[in-house]
């Protein structure tokens, strides 16, 4: 960890890591996708709409792992000041917004055959689309700031408020949806998942994790490479203001 | 390209430029809707029966929400003096602020508006009236609130302030809308007479605001 | 430039804010190649002067006749007013901020040109944010050159410029005078051109 913590190091190792990753991403996404289409069976009540799953669930798993990533880093920045923490959480809003709402968009193609609605209420998909907003939420308080150093501290402190907050939420939205008693909920849960479903899924969850990690790292070289753009373009402007002999023809 | 479209233009081009928060409008639109519920309670049928008369209200909502700046950041770098003084009239580059604030504010309320409409399980017919009206509709919101824009330019939070004197000036424009709605969906109520009416609300509010928000904004001036 | 027949007289002006006359009967007379410093302590109406030939606000008493250089009396045409304030959005490059402001005034100039000219040259793709204040105050003035137009008013210049700043407005403002444009200038401090003519202004002048 703290050898990587030189960002020059950093993009080093990346830089060698991401061609291996992202082709191990793509042959576990065609495998996973192979499995789900040939090696899982239909279900006998839902048909092909079952397959969704594939994408579903670790589209939902790798939502909230990537909000545990962000909180790891929040500490990263704030206790540790680890340089490269701050750049993890910016990297990563946006990749677990995506998945959350793939999760959230799958959820609801999978719901309009089994319930007739593409939304309801349930208490799950209310936790999910409560993540989304907080995603969102982390998203933009990112972007009102002009400086990155100093959207930092704040952004994390927000993730790690939100950390708290979501066992809060998950169980407040689970006793408010208890207390309506909604007309018809239906859940995947059978009594055990058969080996031709649960092969496919976890190799999918395989996939979806490794391609996360491939979209992660990148994210992170780009914002680094993109506040190293910002911080020349401040000394850019610095150096024409000290009238230093910024343009070529005053150098020579 | 007259300086009427270039400003609004340089509007569009600043309200989607890095760190403006363009879609904060629509993120609180997405929240107003989700926290509805929860207030209410997850029963389908009645989210649908109130699922119109939530997207206007979160539709009015999220429009003031970005009005408050709509004069004062340009009043406060003192780009609106330099902007009155191109030979643009005052009510013109009024107008020209409110096309900016209506397509970067409210248009992207209208698109997200048929998403909204699937969390509150409104009707196929309900939601396509529900965004006639306010397509129809909003053009009254944005010019009355440009008003209470121009109104509270020089006042220090005026956020609120603009709410409280415009949000009672918007109540026609809400009922007329949820008027229509109800009229698409219910049969023997009226639908043409609402909708004729809030077109006239917003052609009048065309017509009118610009001048009411200029002599403000010259008040303004001091 | 002798022809020209550009000239700016004000007669009896009179202006009141907040029920405070600032001035009353103020007389003043600007021609081609002249430059007019209006000076005097805070309060004494030096903005507001600016501001009321600028035609943001209205005199209660007074005229203003405006010449073109070329006959024609559209002062509000013919002015750039450069206000205190600078009018620089965050959010947009030099580059565009300057476009923005020639293409709504149908100015005609260069950019390129107007921003070397107050040596901004080569910063065109900063974001605005990154600039100090010296420097906004430098791409405001780069608007006077990408507009050009005959008669300049300008709200302290000189405020957050440094000494290359002043130097380099004071070639602006030269060169501008000899293309027989006027220019007129409130101040505190020495301008870095010198005025054919002072207006000295007190607080409380009758």
């Amino acid at each position: 960890m703290w050898k990587l913590a030189n960002p020059t190091v950093f993009l080093g190792y990346t830089g060698r890591a991401l061609p291996v990753l992202w082709a191990s991403a793509l042959v576990l996404l065609v495998l996973s996708a192979w499995m789900a289409f040939f090696v899982a069976p239909q279900d006998y009540q839902q048909g092909n709409t079952v397959r969704i799953m594939f994408i579903h669930v670790p589209a939902a798993w790798l939502a909230m792992g990537c909000y545990a990533l962000m909180a790891v880093s929040a500490l990263g920045t704030l206790v540790w000041r680890h340089p490269l923490a701050d750049v993890s959480i910016k990297a990563a809003a946006p990749i677990g917004a995506v998945f959350t709402a793939v999760a959230l968009m799958t959820g609801a193609l999978w719901g309009k055959p089994m319930w007739g609605t593409w939304w309801v209420w349930d208490a799950r998909l209310t936790s999910v689309l409560v993540l989304f907003l907080m995603y969102l939420g982390l998203i933009a308080l990112q972007n009102a700031f002009e400086d990155p150093g100093r959207a930092a501290r704040i952004v994390a402190v927000l993730v790690l408020v939100g950390f708290v907050n979501i066992p809060i939420i998950k169980f407040s939205v689970d006793w408010w949806n208890t207390l309506h008693q909604p007309a018809s909920v239906v859940r995947f849960d059978g009594p055990t998942i058969h080996p031709t479903i649960l092969w496919p899924l976890l190799t999918s969850a395989v996939a979806f994790t490794v391609l996360f990690i491939c979209l992660h790292l990148t994210a992170m070289r780009a914002e680094i490479l993109r506040r190293r753009i910002r911080t020349m373009t401040v000394l850019t402007a610095q150096r024409a203001e000290s009238g230093a002999s910024f343009r070529p023809e005053a150098a020579e | 390209m007259t300086p009427f479209f270039t400003l609004v233009r340089r509007d569009v081009a600043l309200a989607f430029s890095a760190g403006s928060g363009a879609l904060l409008g629509v993120m609180f639109f997405l929240i107003v809707i989700v926290a509805l519920p929860l207030g209410i309670g997850p029963d389908l049928n009645l989210l649908a029966r109130l699922g119109p008369a939530f997207l206007w209200i979160g539709v009015l909502l999220s429009t003031l929400l970005a009005l408050d700046r709509l004069f004062q950041a340009d009043h406060d770098d003192g780009a609106l003096d330099l902007l009155t003084l191109s030979g643009l009239p005052l009510e013109l580059l009024v107008l020209a602020k409110c096309l900016a604030h209506w397509l970067t504010a409210v248009v992207p309320l209208i698109v997200a508006a048929p998403l909204m409409g699937l969390f509150l399980n409104v009707s196929p017919t309900a939601l396509g009236a529900t965004i006639l009206t306010v397509l129809v509709g909003s053009p009254a919101l944005t010019m009355i609130g440009a008003i209470g824009a121009a109104l509270t330019v020089t006042v220090r939070r005026g956020s609120l302030l603009l709410a409280i004197l415009i949000v009672p000036l918007t109540l026609p424009v809400l009922i007329f809308g949820i008027g229509a709605v109800n009229g698409a969906v219910v049969d023997g109520l009226p639908f043409r007479t609402p909708l004729l009416l809030l077109l006239a609300a917003s052609l009048a509010s065309v017509a009118i605001a610009p001048f009411a928000a200029a002599a403000a904004l010259r008040a303004a001036r001091g | 430039m002798k022809d020209s027949r550009l000239s700016l007289v004000g007669e009896g002006l009179a202006c009141r804010r907040g029920g405070r006359t600032v001035f009353s009967d103020l007389g003043f007379a600007v021609g081609a190649g002249e430059l007019m410093a209006v000076t005097g302590p805070n309060g004494a109406g030096k903005s507001t002067l600016l501001r009321l030939i600028a035609g943001l606000l209205a005199p209660i008493a007074g005229r203003l006749d405006y010449q073109g250089p070329a006959g024609g009396d559209d002062l509000a045409g013919a002015l750039h007013y450069v206000g205190h304030q600078d009018a620089v959005k965050s959010g947009f490059s030099v580059r565009q901020d300057l476009a923005f402001w020639t293409g709504y005034w149908n100015g005609r100039g260069d950019i390129d040109a107007a921003l070397d000219a107050v040596g901004l040259g080569g910063l065109g793709a900063i974001p605005t944010a990154a600039l100090s204040a010296g420097q906004r105050r430098r791409l405001a003035l780069a608007r006077t050159i990408a507009v050009r137009r005959p008669v300049w008013l300008l709200d302290e210049p000189t405020a957050a410029l440094d000494a290359a700043g002043e130097a380099m407005l004071g070639t602006l403002l030269d060169d501008h005078l000899e293309r027989g444009g006027m220019a007129i200038a409130a101040t505190h401090q020495t301008l870095p051109s010198k005025p054919a003519k002072t207006l000295a202004l007190s607080v409380g002048a009758a």
